[in-house]
């Protein structure tokens, strides 16, 4: 990365604040609560990891977030933006410009290259061809997949191709990024090895970044705050005293 | 999105089910194939009819007689009106009347009698007309052996085909081949003929050359007594035509021809001498009909109005063509409405291959909103791809259209030629039918994609994404 980073921008600004956010699906007689009055504050710049059970609710309020889903009740703010009150078009420029996902099982368009894929998100953002390519060639020249750019997503290992959403995730610089469950598909190391990408693009981007995961050692190895989830209600949110530890000893490493 | 990501997205979609899409277009084509096949054979058709009646070479001229003339045009007559008593007589005053109405370049009459032609001193019995100087241009002398008449009194004339085959005792029987034009031609060009005609003579008969005779103008002519004198004239044969450039008259119509001046000089004796023999005052001619010429052919309806006003019957072939069109209408509606219930099929096509698509891409979509894309994006990439299949069926579909067309065409002139009629073209595919087509099919695919693309651009990504 060669821009400045941006990260003292306002570490004490608010990025994200759910109020009494809900989200329920109804199945004939019965309500699911998927979310149930989550609210919650996420400042600009902050590694949050989001866990919980297996249905506990983590990628509803995820995608409540990135602004695929909307609440049936309560409220998400989003730098500023009430999403609620955006129309789809300006949900799609949000979900566009803002936001940058990752997900579990990756998510390329099998049928593209890599760069096609990284590409996409720049297409949608009418960016001219020449520049689009330079960035495309760059994002995944950062992610160390250079090489790999003509290759379709089905002859890459499931790390190369997290590392290749990763690559689309940031294509357009969003001040948000979601990851859902990013490792679930990777091993362990390979799983380490991206979120120290992602943790690198916190860092030095001053990105903001959510995180839902099942692991609790890699929640602690990487986020400063962990909030925990069950049955949709927020049970938890505390700071990780050792990822703390963890971001000082790096800081002075470096 | 911009156009070409649209386009490029879009084909490279198509090309990822490349079988299924095929499939489709081609349905797309045989579709589109099937309405230029339709109205490329209606216009053809349309073509080769109006060529032929442009070829009669009347596309710009009237003929115009006095309801008393009854007979004078056959079945095409006008029949109503008003009554023969309170009709006009068709003289020289009426002629010079009529060639004074705007747009009309030239009136003359119809000279045309029945006559005996005497050819190496075998009497053939025929019809006879007088063409004026301008009738040179006139189509149905294109592929005319000899010349055209080189003035307007020269003792010269010209032959109908049919007439010049009676000559040489070459009617065909029916069913075989004609000779051609050139081969008749041949052994009668320069050859002479004796016309034997009734000459009309006012009275007292005196024997007064032919040639330049003055009309007599000074209204003293109280008797409207004539006498009839047989006479001769030596005519030179100077050009065999091919097309018969009277075909409108009927039965009436004429298969030797004659310089107009040379004919009204002769004062042959008319039919409607005998006729209008009460009312002609004097023997200032009386016409069974005239010729009016227009100055173009988009002229000859208000020409006509004008002269119907005068009180005289007229008949163009803008009537006849009129008829015509009106068939072609029927046609062009029927072959359309085949060609494009060929379409209509094919579009089902494209909404079936799209709904399937959706379904199969359904993550793809889900993942396209994730990253950013709006629902008018997903939208006009379904219109895109359904509008590649559409203007892609189209080209296909007009290139085979014409490709079947060429090969009828061929087929039927190969019979033609067995048959030793010249080739023609009963299969045309105009410029604005191939536009057509392919626009047709492009807003059919189009139409088709609404469905579709607003389908996919309403698709939840939550949903999308959540299962693998
Ligand atoms: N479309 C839906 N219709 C009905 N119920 C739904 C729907 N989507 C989610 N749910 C329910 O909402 C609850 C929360 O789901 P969610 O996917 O957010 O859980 P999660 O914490 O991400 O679980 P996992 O760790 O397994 O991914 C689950 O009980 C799920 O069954
Ligand atoms: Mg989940």
């Amino acid at each position: 990365m060669t821009t400045a980073p941006a990260v003292s921008a306002a570490r004490d600004t608010v990025a994200i604040r759910s109020q009494n956010l809900c989200r329920h699906y109804r199945m004939g007689e019965t309500l699911i609560r998927a979310v149930d009055g989550v609210s919650l504050e996420v400042r600009a710049g902050e590694f949050v990891a989001l866990l919980g059970s297996s249905g506990s609710g983590k990628s509803s309020v995820l995608n409540l977030i990135a602004g695929l889903d909307r609440p049936t009740s309560g409220s998400v703010v989003v730098q500023e933006r009430d999403l609620a009150q955006l129309s789809r078009e300006e949900l799609a420029k949000y979900r566009l410009h803002v936001v940058g996902m990752v997900f579990q099982s990756f998510n390329l368009i099998p049928s593209m290259t890599l760069q096609e894929n990284v590409e996409l998100p720049l297409r949608f953002a009418e960016v001219d061809r020449s520049r689009r390519q330079t960035l495309a060639r760059d994002a995944l020249e950062r992610v160390g997949l250079r090489a790999r750019m003509e290759h379709r997503p089905s002859e890459l290992s499931g790390g190369e191709q997290q590392r290749a959403a990763l690559a689309r995730a940031l294509i357009n610089r969003p001040q948000l990024l979601l990851a859902d469950e990013p490792t679930g598909n990777l091993d362990s190391h390979t799983g380490t090895e991206i979120l120290d990408m992602v943790r690198e693009f916190n860092r030095e981007l001053g990105m903001t970044v959510v995180m839902v995961t099942h692991e609790r050692a890699l929640a602690e190895r990487y986020a400063e705050r962990m909030i925990f989830l069950a049955d949709g209600k927020l049970i938890d949110d505390r700071p990780n005293a050792a990822a703390a530890l963890d971001l000082r000893a790096e800081g002075g490493e470096s | 999105m911009k156009i070409p990501d649209l386009t490029e997205l879009a084909l490279r979609n198509l090309r990822e089910s490349l079988l299924r899409n095929s499939l489709t277009t081609i349905g797309i084509s045989v579709g589109v194939a099937s309405l230029v096949a339709m109205l490329s054979l209606g216009t053809g058709l349309q073509q080769l009819f109006s060529r032929r009646l442009a070829k009669s070479g009347l596309f710009d001229t009237v003929l115009v007689s006095s309801r008393r003339e009854l007979r004078g045009m056959g079945r095409e007559e006008e029949r109503k009106g008003p009554t023969p008593g309170e009709s006009r007589i068709l003289d020289e005053p009426a002629r010079l009347e009529i060639e004074r109405l705007p747009n009309v370049t030239e009136a003359y009459p119809d000279i045309r009698f029945v006559t005996e032609l005497r050819y190496e001193d075998k009497p053939h019995l025929t019809m006879i007309s007088a063409l004026p100087q301008s009738a040179k241009s006139n189509d149905a002398f294109d592929g005319m052996q000899g010349t055209f008449f080189s003035s307007d009194n020269e003792a010269a004339v010209i032959l109908q085909k049919s007439f010049a085959e009676e000559l040489l005792g070459k009617t065909p029987p029916l069913g075989a081949a004609e000779p051609s034009v050139a081969e008749l031609a041949k052994p009668l060009l320069g050859k002479e003929l004796t016309m034997r005609y009734a000459q009309r003579q006012a009275a007292p008969a005196t024997q007064t050359p032919l040639a330049n005779e003055p009309a007599p103008s000074d209204g003293s002519v109280t008797s409207a007594a004539y006498s009839v004198v047989s006479r001769e004239q030596k005519l030179r044969i100077v050009g065999i035509s091919d097309l018969d450039p009277e075909s409108m008259r009927g039965p009436t119509r004429a298969k030797v021809f004659l310089p107009l001046k040379l004919a009204e000089s002769l004062h042959v004796m008319l039919p409607t001498d005998l006729r209008e023999i009460s009312r002609a005052a004097s023997d200032q001619p009386v016409y069974s009909s005239i010729s009016v010429r227009v100055k173009n052919p988009a002229q000859v309806e208000g020409v006509e109005d004008a002269i119907k006003k005068m009180g005289f019957t007229t008949f163009s072939i803008l009537d006849a063509s009129n008829s015509l069109r009106q068939v072609f209408r029927v046609l062009y509606a029927f072959l359309g409405i085949f060609g494009s219930l060929a379409l209509t099929v094919a579009s089902i096509g494209i909404v079936n291959t799209l709904v399937m698509a959706i379904l199969e891409r359904r993550r793809e979509i889900g993942i396209m909103k994730a990253i950013g894309a709006s629902d008018a994006d997903v939208k006009k990439l379904f219109f895109a791809e359904a509008g590649a299949m559409g203007i892609l069926g189209g080209i296909v579909g007009v290139v085979l259209g014409w490709a079947i067309g060429q090969i009828i065409n061929l087929g039927i002139n190969i019979y033609l030629k067995s048959q030793s009629v010249p080739p023609e073209h009963f299969w045309a595919v105009p410029l604005w039918l191939v536009v057509f087509s392919i626009i047709f099919a492009f807003l059919v695919s189009l139409v088709s994609g609404l469905y579709p693309a607003s389908r996919a651009a309403k698709l939840d990504p939550v949903q999308a994404l959540r299962y693998e």
